[in-house]
């Protein structure tokens, strides 16, 4: 298998050290923002494993946010158990519902697929509503405001931003970990040649199950530092409009890379403003349209499309060492 | 029992809306294969475009005609400027660019008519119907005949024309029918065209019962997925029938399931698509396709 | 080591030192409030622009529309408004994110009439602590006039959706106390602030409620609901619901050949509606419709053709929305709500501090508000912080709704409860 490169390191150095100088050059509002980047980050980094790697379609992990957010609120504010407990707690809970559920999409192909999971996001909201004795129902839960600990000397906003990015390194650190293994070769083999891969031995049960159960524990810990960051949750919170969003962070970042989920966080927590600025009267239609030109024009995302021009541009093709696949269409 | 009866009668009027938005959505998946998560914001945008054209002052049905070959024209625009470039990518591909679509139609319709709840002329009489104490509406048996109707006319225009069966082979066996000399992309495009027909034809429709704003057709296309789904996505009849099923279904979930109540119909249709889908993916009258692994 | 990668590394031990030194700068609000210069006051809000709920985003549009009306007459005490309005899609995160932004960033001197319920509560407690007003929220909550103790910064306008029923329960058991009441609601806080008040409203005569039918907003339509309803053999409706669904309802009732009275609420009432309905089905289905109101309605053209309030509307609404539909209810409320913040302002004075704003809003009596339903006056006391709780009970005659009586505080209805 690939080596870790030393292009790779010097660009994971790189994003270390950014994610550590920022805060302290831009606004304060912005720190604040960057908390939920880092959330959206972990949330699609969970979609790059499993539609980008797996080749499976969820319209639905906003579901597994609901449920992480919900988890921790829950346990904070009822017991007043502390997020650090939450948390973990949450992953564990959504890992849990995620093997259930990725069992039955083992049944359910492509659009199908796409279908049951956009379901899935679509009755969360009712759900939460139902079980209102613990969920609040469509009040929801007020949480309290994160501080940060006694003899750290940050403001709260900076103390959660650090804490999120902190989190949002160990999952990229141990996704990038499992996927260079023996979980990710099955994957990729799964992917691009089903039979094949099960004649030499890969149980697709076992690994795509994995996958799906992976891809909810991240969503359910950027759920959970989306209930902190707002202090809040409600059925609101994680409409539908959520999972839509999410994998459209992920094709838009780049579904097949780790760097997309960066980029693809940082995308949907600012295409919205941007989209505001061009044209106040009707920001759905610029966000719609810049999606689907995005389709039409770089459909591997922006770190694929700049991945591409940088390898056209500068490597003859052989040359292309990058620890990132090409794209594949089927 | 009379309640029963009338909660039947109000489930099939509601599962004929289902219906009709599932009927376009069912056309695109045999034309490709792929679905539209923006029939129901094209439908709705359409049918906005029939209340400016009957406020504009044109008789009724001249209106609702313009309607249909203007979404005929636009849908064939659509497939060929936005679905084309992006036709032989992969499914997700076209899942997004899909819900772009659902995205921008949803904010140019607030954008040109804003949000506030327009009344939607009806073609049919406003009195209510009397049988035997249960009551509805001209319009709910007016939405129930036209989706028969329009049912009809599309089973033969796949059977019985030409132009229909060079669709249906260009669906499924587009290289033997490049062949043949069929030309597959612009038989792609009719069928976005067709499916927006329908899909206008069943906003025209529905509006006079939900009323006309850019969202109504967010709920109803959950529905007619499940209807689609329920039917078996490839077959037309399923589609109807699927829809007036499901109406019906979560009228009497509704109203006699004390855990679901009100509140989890919606739930309780989306795990029928689910369980569907895991049980016979090919639904109640598709025909069981044999996919690769 | 690269010599770019070192200077970012020094950068950043550079900034861990200044670390203590920014964290131990933020200091409270002081002399000098944020948001206010010689010349301008900066107003920040949120409003759904896009998303589930973007018909309200007209709102946050009329109330632009008067500031930029009262900066083109004066301003307020020599200063101009800015009005910074950003688009929280009906999301509570996004609303937080925003109004981090409108707080830190943008410098504004008060947050006014960020709208919904969820929106509300998870923004109030950052702006709480933070000391920044939090004005006139756009939802009928109850929470927002009886919290002021825990949350002292923040403060409603409308009528609350409680006292309301409370005013139909009242006329029920005046008018009709053998009523068989059926109630059809949102399953949200919304509906059951209606459900509360109206078994406030009842007291012990609550068995009078023979049945009640939820409707989320998901669902397609009510007639399914209506069947229900209709079957409990009630003979009063009371319809706690959207417009959408209001009129569906009402349809769907006049179709079943269901003829209760009907008591539908404020945010359904506007005459366009009610034709509506009666293009739909007829005019049997508003013959017997009883409701509230506390604003004008700017669909009545025939009641207010000489108001003077209506005229300075339409001015407004021609010189500065001029795409827009005048008989939107939402515009109204913008500019009424809006000439309500610019007084608070006004009043607060020439020196303006947020504290004294505060002051002013917990005890205040606006009579001269010109879109609210004549007579209805907008007061607070440092005790008592719901500011409108006048309405008036009106019956649909067909083309316009008739008074039924006179203006009823429900004031004493409210504190009854706010005691409690």
């Amino acid at each position: 298998m690939k080596r870790t490169s030393s292009g790779t390191l010097l660009r994971v150095a790189l994003a270390v050290a950014v994610v550590a100088i920022v805060p302290w050059i831009v606004p304060s509002f912005l720190v604040f923002d960057l908390v939920f980047v880092a959330a959206y980050a972990i949330a699609i980094l969970g979609l790059v494993i499993l539609t980008g790697m797996n080749g499976q379609i969820s319209l639905g992990h906003g579901a597994f946010m609901a449920l992480g957010g919900y988890v921790v609120a829950v346990l904070a504010h009822g017991a007043g158990w502390p997020y650090w407990i939450g948390v973990p707690l949450a992953a564990l809970a959504c890992g849990a519902v995620g093997i259930v559920i990725g069992l039955v999409a083992l049944r359910l192909e492509g659009v199908y697929l796409a279908l049951a999971t956009f379901s899935l996001a679509v009755a969360t909201p009712s759900f939460l509503k139902h079980f209102k004795s613990v969920t609040g129902g469509f009040g929801g839960l007020s949480l309290n405001p994160v501080t940060a600990p006694p003899g750290v000397p940050l403001d709260a906003q900076h103390w959660l931003y650090y804490v999120s990015w902190g989190v949002a390194g160990v999952c990229f650190l141990l996704s990038a970990l499992l996927v260079r293994g023996k979980f990710g070769r099955a994957l990729r083999a799964l992917r691009d040649n089903p039979i094949a891969a099960v004649s030499f031995g890969v149980n697709p049960y076992v690994y795509k199950t994995l996958a799906f159960a992976w891809s909810a524990v991240l969503a359910g810990i950027a759920g959970g530092f989306f209930a902190i960051a707002t202090a809040y949750v409600s059925p609101d919170t994680f409409s539908f409009a959520l999972s839509i969003t999410l994998l459209i962070g992920a094709v838009l970042g780049g579904i097949m890379t780790f760097w997309g989920a960066l980029a693809g966080g940082v995308v949907i927590e600012f295409l919205p403003l941007v989209a505001q600025q061009v044209n106040a009267a009707a920001p759905s239609v610029v966000y719609g349209v810049a999606l689907i030109l995005v389709m039409m024009f770089v459909p591997d995302g922006i770190v694929g499309g700049l991945l591409r021009l940088v390898r056209t541009a500068s490597f003859p093709p052989s040359a292309a060492s990058v620890a990132v696949e090409q794209p594949t269409r089927e | 029992m009379h309640e029963l009866a009338q909660q039947i009668v109000s489930g099939l009027a509601t599962g004929s809306i289902f219906a009709s938005l599932a009927l376009a959505l069912v056309l695109i998946y045999r034309a490709m294969g792929i679905i539209n998560f923006a029939q129901g914001e094209m439908a709705m945008f359409t049918t906005y475009i029939a209340w400016q054209l009957v406020q504009l002052g044109l008789p009724i049905w001249l209106a609702f005609g313009a309607t249909l070959v203007i979404a005929f024209a636009g849908g064939v625009a659509l497939e060929r400027i936005v679905i084309r470039p992006v036709e032989r990518a992969n499914q997700l591909t076209i899942v997004i660019v899909t819900l772009g679509l659902f995205i921008a139609f949803n904010g140019l319709a607030g954008w040109f008519w804003g949000y506030i709840v327009k009344s939607f002329p009806t073609p049919f009489p406003t009195s209510p119907i009397q049988v035997g104490g249960i009551g509805f509406s001209a319009q709910d048996l007016g939405i129930i005949v036209v989706s028969l109707l329009t049912l009809g006319l599309i089973t033969l225009f796949f059977q019985k024309t030409k132009l229909g069966l060079a669709m249906r082979a260009a669906a499924l066996y587009p290289e033997q029918s490049r062949v043949m000399g069929i030309r597959v992309g612009w038989m792609l495009a009719l069928g976005w065209g067709l499916a927006a027909v329908v899909g206008a034809v069943a906003g025209i429709m529905i509006a006079p019962v939900t009323f006309l704003d850019p969202n109504m057709m967010q709920s109803v296309i959950v529905y007619a997925f499940a209807s689609a789904v329920l039917g078996g996505i490839e077959s037309p009849v399923g589609a109807v029938v699927g829809g007036l099923v499901l109406g019906v279904v979560i009228n009497l979930l509704g109203t006699y399931v004390e855990f679901i109540g009100n509140e989890l119909r919606l739930a309780a249709a989306l795990a029928i698509i689910v369980l569907v889908l895991m049980v016979k993916p090919s639904g109640l009258f598709g025909r069981t396709v044999v996919h690769r692994v | 080591m690269n010599p770019i990668f070192r200077r970012i590394a020094a950068a950043s031990i550079a900034s861990l030192f200044a670390l203590g030194v920014s964290a131990s700068t933020v200091v409270p609000a002081s002399a000098a409030d944020p948001g206010v210069s010689a010349n301008e006051i900066v107003l920040g809000g949120t409003h759904p622009f896009s998303g589930p709920a973007s018909a309200y985003g007209n709102i946050g549009k009329g109330i632009g529309a008067y500031f930029s009306y009262l900066n083109d007459h004066g301003g307020i005490n020599g200063r101009k408004i800015k009005w910074i309005d950003l688009d929280d899609a009906y999301s509570p995160p996004q609303a937080v994110q925003l109004v981090h932004q409108l707080v830190e960033q943008d410098k504004v001197f008060a947050v006014f009439d960020t709208l919904g319920t969820a929106v509300n509560t998870a923004i109030r407690p950052y702006l709480n602590q933070n000391g920044v007003p939090h004005l006139f929220v756009a939802t009928g909550a109850t929470t927002w006039g009886k919290d002021y103790k825990q949350f002292p910064w923040t403060i409603g306008w409308q009528p609350d959706y409680q006292a309301e029923s409370i005013l139909y329960a009242k006329e029920i058991l005046q008018s009709t106390p053998k009523a068989k009441i059926a109630v059809l609601y949102q399953n949200d806080d919304y509906g059951e602030d209606y459900n509360a008040g109206l078994k406030k409203g009842l007291g012990s005569h609550q068995n009078m409620i023979v049945k009640m039918a939820s409707y989320e907003t998901s669902d397609p339509n009510v007639s399914s609901q209506i069947s229900t309803l209709k079957s409990s053999g009630a003979d009063t409706l009371m319809i706690f619901a959207t417009p959408k669904f209001a009129i569906q309802a009402m349809v769907a009732a006049a179709q079943q050949s269901w003829h209760p009275k009907i008591y539908l609420n404020n945010v359904a009432n506007t005459i366009p509606y009610m034709k509506a309905v009666e293009k739909a089905a007829g005019p049997s289905a508003t013959a017997n419709v009883i409701t509230t109101y506390y604003l004008k309605d700017p669909a009545n053209h025939a009641r207010y053709a000489n108001d003077p309030g209506m005229k300075l509307y339409e001015e407004i609404m021609t010189k500065y929305i001029p795409n827009g539909d005048k008989d939107d209810g939402n515009y109204l409320y913008g500019v009424s709500i809006a000439y309500t913040m610019a007084d608070v302002l006004r009043r607060a004075g020439k020196d303006l501090t947020r504290k004294k704003v505060m002051d002013v809003v917990s005890n205040f009596t606006e009579k001269d508000n010109p879109l609210v339903y004549p007579g209805v006056l907008i007061r607070t006391s440092p005790n008592f912080r719901f500011p409108i709780t006048q309405m008036i009970t009106a019956k649909w005659l067909g083309s316009d709704w008739s008074p039924t009586g006179v203006l009823t505080d429900t004031r004493t209805l409210i504190s009854g409860q706010a005691v409690k």
